[in-house]
């Protein structure tokens, strides 16, 4: 079965988000003066091959830890569905 | 002295490594693309280069950490083996746990490329034996992720185990924030290994390695190097 998994992934609370500041600024310059902060992240989406949602829940997790997430700076959430 | 500068796609500071290294040393430099899985023999100093390899796609340096020929670099510098990263080869090293710490976005939000002063803060290295304790050199900086991180406790190990090489400075040697171009925390522009045989700098050595690119402050940490291997 094909599971269709989301990724979120984005700096830790505390680590300088310079793009996040960025944004913020073009943001705030466009005129949204609402705008109290602004944290710019990633998406990945995986389409993954296994038996249960569980197990693709946990293969994508293994690629989080191994290339797709760098603990030292970075926090990821993972949402599986099944693939449409 | 065979140095063996691994290609990656995307590197672009290749040719001016294996230029700098050989016309200042004399010695045979090797290009290795990274889906080698082994070193040339005799390699005694592997360099990762500049550039922007893979595109700097996930994260500066990520998918290279991850090709074929770096668990070969990996033993390398485990067997006491000098690896030398540049900019994004730094970036690399951090990323394969080389070298602790991570780097961000250069705080003022440009890409930055200038010369730049950096104080020697040890010259016990292999790489940087031939500079004076905190001699102030001349290298150029070209990146946008410079900006050198580690959570504070760990950075405050990294500080205590003396493992700062470089730091951004004035022209007269003064750390302080004003003399920082990208943020880099404490200043940090260069660390190395615990075991001292690896070292990461954002600053390029082989930009300044010859009059005509302005400086020949790099050619010392060639003939450091060199130096290092041929005694052994």
């Amino acid at each position: 079965m094909i599971f269709h998994v989301k990724i979120l992934v984005y700096l830790k609370e505390g680590v300088l988000d310079t793009q996040g500041k960025a944004v913020a600024k073009a943001l705030v310059n466009a005129g949204h003066d609402e705008l109290v902060n602004t944290r710019v992240g990633k998406y990945i989406q995986l389409w993954i091959n296994a038996g249960t949602q569980e197990e693709a829940y946990t293969k994508a997790e293994v690629m989080c830890d191994e290339i797709l997430v760098n603990e030292l700076i970075e926090d990821f959430d993972i949402e599986v569905e099944h693939s449409k | 002295m065979i140095t063996s500068v691994i290609i990656f796609p995307g590197s672009n500071c290749d040719r001016d490594v294996i230029h700098a290294i050989s016309e200042n040393t004399g010695t045979k430099v090797e290009s290795v693309w990274h889906k080698e899985r082994v070193l040339p023999e005799g390699t005694g100093l592997v360099v990762l280069p500049g550039g922007f390899s893979y595109g700097d796609y996930l994260r500066c340096g990520a998918l290279s950490a991850r090709s074929p020929i770096i668990d070969a670099v990996k033993e390398h510098a485990l067997n006491e083996g000098l690896v030398l990263g540049i900019c994004n080869g730094f970036q690399v090293l951090l990323e394969t746990g080389l070298l602790p710490g991570a780097v961000l976005t250069n705080k003022t939000l440009t890409f930055i490329c200038k010369k730049c002063y950096l104080r020697v803060e040890r010259n016990d290295t292999p790489f940087t034996k031939g500079y004076k304790k905190e001699q102030v050199v001349q290298f150029p900086i070209a990146h946008n992720d410079g900006l050198y991180f580690l959570p504070p406790e760990k950075l405050e190990n990294l500080e205590k185990n003396g493992q700062v090489v470089f730091r951004y400075c004035s022209e007269s040697g003064k750390t302080d924030p004003e003399f920082n171009p990208n943020g880099a925390l404490n200043n940090i522009a260069g660390i190395t290994s615990r075991s001292g045989n690896v070292l990461g700098l954002m600053p390029h050595p082989e930009r300044a390695s010859e009059d005509i690119l302005g400086g020949k402050d790099g050619v010392i940490m060639w003939r450091s190097i060199q130096r290092w291997i041929e005694r052994e």
